[in-house]
């Protein structure tokens, strides 16, 4: 009987997976696009809690970032001449509202570095208030300076590459996704590569690991503990700036209220499920992205015949709800196992102090 | 608690029992600090703020938090709404308040919400053409019931595999959501209606009480808050679950089974913020849409935490930001200040909550007690522990 009803099935597997990869071509860089701010977010998560400090406040420091990089290049386009470089359609008012929302955002990690770990306050309650801070700072701002209709400083393009690499197989379009994207995009998958290679090939990445699974060991051998957690979580806030910004100034070119709409929580979900690593966190993030552009390309372009009914009579927002439960499930252990680095969340107290 | 203390003076050498006074100045002084220096941050920023609003006003303030106060208490129906806000408030600050005391941190309060109000809006659809004595307690105890359930997936998670609830909460928070979005989207999508919701309740829809809106639901808090208080500090499984929430392994030593605590703890958080959600949608919305744009699960941790887990005191801290709520909407009228300034007031006072070990050495505030909510300690320091289990 299983055999008889396995081929039916089998069928419908072969149809799904002709069907994902005619359809991920076409979603490639949509998906990308979409993962880019949750990857950097989880870089700024990674950042915090391999040096040993948890980080919710990630959706925060993104909501501020997209606010300040879209009211600096606002302000700076009524100000300053619009200078314009070939490459990349950079501005300096575009150049002015990254600046402006990197150095807010690492401004706020210092005010998260210093209540974690100087103050040794509970560090998910200091996420917490940056999360409410956040929502609240920018929607005060955002009211009374949209009353005034400010000028947008537009945003930043995509690099533009001879059209015949794009039309070799396979190759084209992950160019296509990953390489023809904007200059934040870009400086995404680079430091994807260049912060996993630092963690497992370097100095500073063998000291981060020991400070976050155990101080006092690191302390005992010479590392500054407190004064590399500091260092981390602050260059931490550096990339969730960049993808706050990335959501005004390149990716669109407006703020609105509470526009992260959970992207900084989906940025946690993905350094969990990618093991606190960053090529993880971006596989995890385009894996997230995938089920949320899948629920797009059902409702669409739904595939003919009874694959299709299947898929149409899930509920959508269930595509939409999977990388959470995913995530629960990993944390869990039923399907493999993520553990956090050890230290994560214990506030550090020198030897001498504690004595 | 028992009543004001005799005036009599304490027999020589015996321990002198503190006053009520000084008994309220030991608990109420560092956030009564934290409430005013948020004020006087507010302030400043109205004023920094103010040549965007009607040119620059040094008195802004004084006439926004004016303005404040009677939006809040100014009328009956203004001290109504007031109660009305701070309803859902008072029960889910319960909900994370009462994981505090068990060392558990419940950020979950926001998912165990839109699940109590789905599954009341299930039953009370179900129940339409019922009477309001069935189809009302039955729909309360749907919602009830859902949000226990959604407290239960993260409490059995911790007990039995370790997964930390800080993340599994957050991430049924969002399952919450687009469960709620498919839901009400789909099967329970009203026929009379122009955007995606349910058609407003008949039956299961709670009856006024006082004023423009002030609906049953205001009770549950007053009965929840002494029932809390006398389940936490009276009984015997609150005493366990302070036991688990100050110190896991002493708990077991005694023999008390940490893991079922946890268990009973999330989910009677989940019935809490399950019933606040129940409440709010049947007394005060009187139907589900399929976005439900609330923050209370959120503004829960800062009421949970300004009442310092404790739920006499999550009771004024709740009425504190209810009353806050209900009066944003004449500041922003009359003073041109944005409603978005209570958000910043919470997040100020929770900021001097959290750095209370500056507050207290720059203004030399001596407290008898010590720190805010010392179970804390046991929650974020677990957060990397899930490989020892």
């Amino acid at each position: 009987m299983d055999a008889i009803y396995g081929i039916p099935i089998l069928g419908l597997v072969i149809q799904f997976v002709v069907y994902l990869v005619e359809a991920f071509p076409v979603l490639a860089p949509t998906i990308v696009a979409a993962a880019t701010p949750i990857a950097l977010g989880a870089l700024c998560g990674f950042m915090n809690e391999r040096s040993g400090v948890v980080n919710i406040g990630i959706e925060g420091m993104m909501l501020t970032a997209a606010f300040v990089a879209w009211w600096t290049a606002s302000v700076a386009a009524q100000l300053v001449p619009d200078l314009r470089l070939a490459v990349f359609g950079i501005t300096l008012p575009l150049l002015i509202g990254l600046t402006a929302a990197i150095v807010a955002a690492m401004l706020v990690s210092a005010v998260h570095a210093w209540l974690s770990i100087s103050v040794r306050a509970d560090q998910i309650i200091s996420g917490t208030i940056i999360n409410i801070f956040a929502v609240a700072i920018t929607g005060y701002l955002n009211l009374l300076i949209s009353q005034q209709s400010p000028p947008s400083a537009g945003s930043f393009q995509a690099l533009r590459l001879p059209s015949a690499i794009e039309d070799i197989p396979v190759v084209g379009w992950l160019v296509d996704a990953f390489i023809t994207v904007g200059p934040i995009g870009l400086s995404m998958l680079i430091s994807v590569i260049v912060l996993q290679v630092l963690l497992f090939r370097s100095r500073w990445g063998l000291r981060t690991r020991a400070v976050g699974e155990h101080p006092k060991a690191a302390e005992t051998v010479g590392i500054d503990v407190i004064r590399l957690r500091y260092r981390n979580v602050i260059l931490g806030g550096a990339f969730a700036g960049l993808a706050g910004a990335y959501l005004t100034i390149e990716f669109g070119s407006a703020f609105q209220g509470e526009m992260t709409a959970g992207r900084g929580f989906i940025a946690l979900a993905a350094l969990i499920f990618g093991r606190w690593t960053p090529i993880g966190a971006l596989g995890a993030a385009l894996l997230f992205t995938t089920s949320i552009g899948l629920e797009r390309s059902i409702r669409f372009a739904p595939p003919e015949g009874q694959l299709g009914e299947l898929l149409t009579a899930v509920p959508l927002q269930f595509y939409s709800a999977l990388p959470y439960l995913i995530t629960i499930i990993v944390l869990a252990g039923v399907v493999g196992r993520s553990l956090a680095p050890a230290a994560v969340g214990k506030p550090y107290e020198r030897e001498s102090k504690a004595a | 608690m028992t009543g004001p203390a005799a005036p009599a003076a304490p027999a020589e050498g015996a321990p002198r029992r503190r006053s009520l006074v000084e008994r309220v100045r030991a608990v109420a002084l560092l956030p009564a600090i934290a409430i005013g220096l948020a004020l006087v941050i507010g302030g400043i920023v109205i004023i920094l703020s103010s040549p965007l609003i009607r040119g620059f006003d040094l008195a802004l303030p004084l006439v926004a938090y004016r303005a404040l106060a009677e939006g809040a208490f100014g009328s009956v129906n203004a001290v109504v709404n007031t109660l009305v806000n701070a309803t859902p408030l008072v029960l889910a600050g319960l909900a994370v308040g009462i994981g505090f005391k068990a060392g558990l941190f419940n950020i979950g309060a926001q998912g165990q919400f839109l699940l109590g109000a789905l599954s009341a809006t299930v039953a009370a659809i179900a129940l339409n053409d019922a009477s309001p004595w069935v189809a009302i307690p039955l729909s309360l105890l749907a919602g009830m019931a859902g949000g226990l359930a959604w407290g239960f997936i993260p409490g059995f998670l911790k007990a039995f595999t370790g997964a930390h609830e800080v993340v599994t909460t957050i991430m049924l928070n969002f399952v919450a959501i687009h469960l709620v979005a498919g839901v009400i989207s789909g099967p329970l999508r009203g026929a009379e209606v122009t955007f995606a919701r349910t058609d407003d309740f008949a039956a299961a829809g709670l009856p006024l009480l006082i004023g423009r809106n002030g609906h049953l639901g205001l009770l549950f808090a007053l009965v929840a808050v002494p029932l809390a208080w006398w389940i936490i500090y009276r009984s015997t499984v609150g005493f366990e679950i302070r036991t688990v929430g100050a110190n896991p392994d002493a708990a077991r030593y005694a023999g008390m089974h940490p893991r079922w605590i946890t268990i009973l703890t999330m989910s009677a958080c989940g019935l809490l913020a399950g019933l606040a959600g129940a409440g709010e949608i049947l007394g005060e919305v009187g139907y589900m849409p399929a976005s439900y744009g609330t923050t209370v699960g959120f503004d829960a941790i800062a009421v949970a935490l300004l009442g310092r887990a404790h739920p006499i005191g999550i009771l004024f801290a709740g009425l504190l930001f209810g009353a806050m709520q209900a009066g944003a909407g004449l500041m922003q009228v009359q003073a041109g200040v944005p409603a978005q300034m209570v958000g910043l007031l919470q997040a100020i006072i929770l900021f001097f909550l959290a750095a209370e070990l500056i507050v207290r050495q720059v203004l030399r505030v001596r407290t008898g007690d010590g720190e805010l909510v010392p179970e804390l300690q046991t929650v974020s320091q677990s957060y990397g522990d899930q490989a020892s289990r």
